[in-house]
């Protein structure tokens, strides 16, 4: 079963790349087009249907090549595996919602900037990258080139100064952590001698260097790098100014697919070139996820703006997903892929309902601003409760199962302690979630007018129906992903025959 | 009867249908106009309490044994299975929520005037989660359940309640949300423990009591996380805060639905799973003295607290506190009769106290006050509500001939051999239970009619008979003749209790093996 892919073979390869060129061409497709067509709302809505098509496309390729269970065998640069392809899945779907969500947004915001859709495109060639990378260099330049797309969409509206402010915050910091993780890759390097993530598992193991200095060096500068990619605490400090100031549907793509691509890079290298070491590292993620659990939830707490308070959330959830690292096991990736599937679709439905409520000005929704919601658009109320019941993990949504898998995969390894403040952490956050639902549901409305053009436009109806269906769904009746996430972790562990042939 | 039953297999799907119908019921309100959503949630309610009531006579007496039992595979790879069951004890939990929810409904008719399609729906959905707790023989299931009815409860508490329901409904959704969630993580403890032991892995409740005791090492936490979910609900002293601010704030029907049925929860949890797994962490010195000091400590505390309340309902919730007290006392004494009058405690509280909420809130809905100060000398003006408040005073009370003597007086003679001091001190609760019941009493029905407002007060009506008709019809027939009840618990009790007596010996077995391994 499954198709073998040699990737020495010119074809082989091609074959390996493939939905990575497919996005890629189509992102040049659409720098041409933008080059001509970009004058007026009506191109742009057009290349956002171009986008929303060579995404659709790229996902079409992904599912053929998934499908056919196609593998590598031979470590190389790059690796066909089910891990790659389930990320790649949830990156691309993260893109494909924050596209249908940007083109009445820009519209409406009067941002008119088609190369806007481009940047997406990379950004999501840049994820792939990092799901499917086997190198650490491969791995950088994905992360380099998914940041380098996100700095730009991130301060896209250019007469926004927070806007302005949250790009340059975004692209100093991001530099910084650029450099640490570089750094880092040169430390693995200089111990193992190697950069290939499968090469550097034998090195260790050849050499005896699980506490290597400079190899422990090495890992705690890249661990640094990633926690800023995925905003961890205490490395967390730019991502609310930067989720609050960019755009709603770029902020939404952040808190997703940006994140859950900086965890797919994380735990590969972890799980595939670290597992020798993973005594140092399982108790700097332990700390990192303790952090993150309970000071992005605390934060949260205190906010009364919407889109602040989903920002600090998502950096609660960032420590949810650390857990499942922390465990070390093949569990807890797989509890990781069902989360970010459930996490991404739950985010852009929230940040779908929040660009909604914006009008012109999402900054200043008040969680109060939502009051008598349900009396008025009692869809979109519904909608958003849902949300807010996944995020805090309540039975019947995905995020119960995907919160429940990470609490199985901890206990299971014996992190009982984690488990708990897991737990905890999330009783916290029903301070926050919940808000949300009463302001809906059990306060008046504050005027006749109030809620006057709340609506969903176009494509973000879509967004926000499939994900409210979909995450009950996916509540009830988990079985089907559950399964394909206990096969995405296939491949992640170094086939360990290879390891003792001297 | 029992003929027609089985030719239909009956026992087959009640369970399920239990479970089905009110959320097709749900559904059928959610299609009807507004003003028939209560007639088409009572006819819903009414089919529910008529489905269920062939249970008391198919359930067979005498055994143990889980009755009609059944599973289907719901997430099979993890051993989740929705598995359903019901014995002696969870008869009668299942019978008190179907027999509960009409008259809910019926007690909400002019109570509730917003929004009515949505409150009927909550209540149905509301059921399906209640009967799920009780009925659930899978653990992974029994969480789910466990947590889903917070939220209709949290809609009714917020959206329909009093002038601060809303710190009252999030207050009771977070203590609720927290007892459990440690709960849940003791659950999979036990699924992976027993599960690397045995090499089944299975959330199954017969598979996890089977091999209890590989979890051994763990028990003491395990125990802890279970006790503090159920201690949360029953609510035990010092967890009970939240449930004045709950009840008071609650609509009348949402009162009765707390107090009767969500309470029982708690106290269900310990019977069904808190006991029964961790016996020798349940049973040791310590916990013991904890468990029944608290208990001691809500029987007299929370009847303290009544006698000085100025608002009735908020008397009635504090009440609760106490006579939930006497059911923990019973259920920890481990005896035969003291398990028995727990349960018989657990029913009586749903009708008497359910009954109290209701007449609460028909004061309230009269004078849209319930300040027992406000009222006075309502005898002569409302003979009729007189006379029912009274009486179910009196059973509340725990007088002879009513239901409330035979639950009390059980627990007390079953728990005296075992905690004679305990019980004693216990023993005065009911003598405080009268002071602050029949001072109320006094202060609101006789008296003298000094506030004018109370004088044009009308009687009870027809559907408020209707209401309380059935809960005073119970209150006789458990006082008088409690014997078909005391039947149905009985194998059950005796099995809990000889499980326990088991499972400790077993448990010390294999801990004291272990100590002589060098």
């Amino acid at each position: 079963m499954g198709m073998a892919i040699d990737l020495s073979t010119a074809g082989g390869l091609t074959l390996a790349l493939l939905p990575e060129l497919v996005l890629t061409g189509w992102a040049l497709v659409l720098l041409l087009v933008v080059g001509w067509r970009h004058r007026n709302d009506a191109d742009q809505a057009m290349t956002g249907q171009l986008a929303l098509l060579g995404l659709l496309s790229t996902m079409l390729v992904l599912l053929w090549l998934w499908g056919r269970g196609a593998y590598t065998v031979e470590p190389h640069m790059i690796v066909l595996d089910a891990f790659r392809y389930g990320t790649a899945f949830v990156f691309l779907l993260g893109a494909i919602l924050a596209v249908m969500l940007s083109v009445n947004y820009l519209e409406r915001e009067r941002v008119l900037v088609p190369e806007y859709y481009v940047m997406v495109l990379l950004a999501t060639v840049g994820m792939m990258f990092m799901g499917g990378g086997s190198d650490l260099i491969v791995i950088f330049l994905g992360l380099e080139l998914m940041s380098l797309s996100v700095y730009v969409l991130a301060g896209i509206d250019r007469r926004s100064a927070f806007a302005a402010e949250a790009a340059v915050k975004y692209f100093l910091l991001g530099a910084f952590a650029a450099g640490f993780f570089l750094y880092g890759v040169a430390l693995i390097y200089g111990a193992t001698g190697t950069t290939n993530l499968v090469g550097i598992h034998e090195s260790i193991l050849r050499y005896g260097l699980q506490s290597n200095v400079m190899l422990v060096i090495g890992i705690g500068l890249l661990l640094i790098g990633f926690g800023f990619k995925v905003a961890a605490v205490p490395f967390h400090m730019w991502a609310p100014d930067v989720y609050d100031g960019a755009p709603t549907p770029v902020t939404g793509f952040m808190a997703a697919a940006v994140k859950a691509a900086g965890f797919a890079a994380l735990l590969r290298v972890l799980f595939q070139a670290l597992g020798p070491s993973e005594v140092v590292w399982q108790e700097i993620i332990w700390w990192l996820a303790i952090l993150t659990m309970i000071v992005g939830n605390l934060v949260a707490l205190a906010q009364t703006n919407l889109k602040r308070m989903l920002a600090y959330s998502s950096i609660g959830h960032a420590g949810y997903i650390l857990v499942a690292v922390a465990t070390g096991s093949l569990a807890g990736a797989a509890a990781f892929l069902f989360y970010i599937l459930a996490y991404t679709l739950v985010t852009l439905g929230a940040f779908a309902v929040l660009a909604a409520a914006g009008r012109g000005g999402e900054r200043d929704v008040k969680i109060d601003d939502l009051s008598g919601l349900a009396a008025r658009r009692p869809w979109i109320a519904f909608a958003m409760a849902v949300f807010m019941l996944s995020l805090l993990g309540f039975p019947g949504t995905a995020g119960f199962i995907g919160k429940w898998l990470i609490l199985s995969a901890a206990v299971q390894t014996g992190q009982g302690l984690l488990a708990v403040v897991l737990v905890l952490a999330s009783v916290v956050s029903a301070g926050y979630y919940l808000p949300v639902i009463m302001a809906m549901y059990m306060k008046p409305a504050p005027s006749e007018a109030a809620h006057k053009g709340f609506d969903l436009i176009g494509s973000a109806r879509w967004v926000v129906g499939v994900a409210a269906v979909v995450l009950l769904l996916f509540g009830v009746w988990p079985n089907r992903v559950m399964d394909a996430a206990r096969g995405g972790t296939e491949g992640l562990q170094p086939t360990p025959t290879r390891v003792f042939t001297d | 009867m029992n003929e027609i039953l089985t030719n239909v297999g009956y026992s087959d799907w009640v369970l399920d249908a239990l479970l089905i119908v009110p959320l097709v019921g749900g559904l059928l309100v959610l299609s009807r106009p507004e003003d028939q959503a209560k007639k088409v949630a009572l006819g819903v309610a009414l089919v529910e309490f008529l489905l269920s009531v062939p249970l008391w006579w198919v359930f067979q007496i005498g055994t143990a044994q889980m009755q009609f039992q059944h599973e289907y595979p719901w997430i099979p790879d993890w051993g989740i299975y929705y598995r359903v069951g019901l014995d002696g004890i969870s008869l009668f939990m299942v019978l008190l929520t179907t027999f509960t929810m009409p008259l809910a409904v019926l007690g909400s008719w002019n109570y509730i005037t917003q929004k009515l399609r949505a409150y009927y729906v909550l209540l149905l959905v509301l059921t399906t989660g209640m009967l799920g707790v009780f009925i659930s023989l899978d653990l992974f299931m029994f969480y789910v359940f466990w947590e889903i009815m917070l939220i209709p409860m949290y809609f009714i508490i917020g959206v329909w309640g009093g002038p601060r329901r809303l710190y009252a409904a999030i207050k009771f959704f977070v203590y609720t949300f927290v007892g459990s969630l440690l709960m849940l993580v003791a659950i999979l403890t036990m699924y992976y423990m027993v599960g690397s032991g045995t090499g089944t892995y299975s959330f199954a409740y017969d598979h996890l009591l089977a091999n209890i005791g590989l979890v051994a090492e763990w028990a003491l936490w395990l125990f802890g996380a279970f006790a503090l979910a159920f201690a949360i609900k029953v609510p035990m002293f010092p967890f009970h805060t939240w449930l004045p601010d709950a009840h008071v704030e609650a609509p009348t029907a949402g009162s009765v639905i707390l107090a009767g049925i969500l309470l029982k929860m708690g106290t269900y949890g310990f019977l069904r799973f808190a006991l029964p797994f961790f016996p020798g962490v349940a049973l040791h010195p310590t916990v013991v003295n904890i468990v029944v000091g608290l208990a001691i400590v809500g029987i007299i505390y929370g009847a303290l607290v009544a006698m000085v309340q100025p608002d009735f309902k908020k008397l009635v919730a504090y009440s609760s506190v106490s006579h939930l007290g006497f059911v923990m006392l019973g259920i920890w004494a481990l005896t035969l009769q003291s398990i028995q009058g727990a349960v018989l405690i657990m029913i009586n509280h749903g009708i008497s106290t359910g009954a109290l909420f209701f007449l609460a809130g028909m004061l309230g809905e009269r004078r849209h006050t319930r300040e027992i100060a406000a009222f006075g000398g309502l005898a002569r003006v409302v003979p009729a509500f007189a006379v029912v408040l009274t009486v179910i005073s009196l059973s509340s009370i725990g007088l002879p001939g009513t239901n409330g003597f035979v639950g009390e007086f059980l627990v007390l003679v079953g728990s005296f051999g075992r905690y004679p001091v305990p019980t004693a001190i216990a023993t005065t609760g009911v003598i405080f239970a009268a002071a602050y019941l029949l001072w109320a009493l006094q202060r609101i029905i006789y008296n003298k009619l000094d506030n004018p407002e109370n004088e044009n007060l009308p009687d009870l009506s027809k559907r408020e008979l209707l209401v309380l008709g059935p809960l005073l019809a119970c209150v006789m027939w458990i006082g008088l003749y409690p014997k078909p009840f005391l039947d149905r618990i009985e194998a059950s009790a005796e099995a809990l209790v000889t499980t326990v007596q088991e499972q400790q010996v077993t448990v010390a077995q294999v801990t004291g093996s272990e100590e002589q391994v060098p």
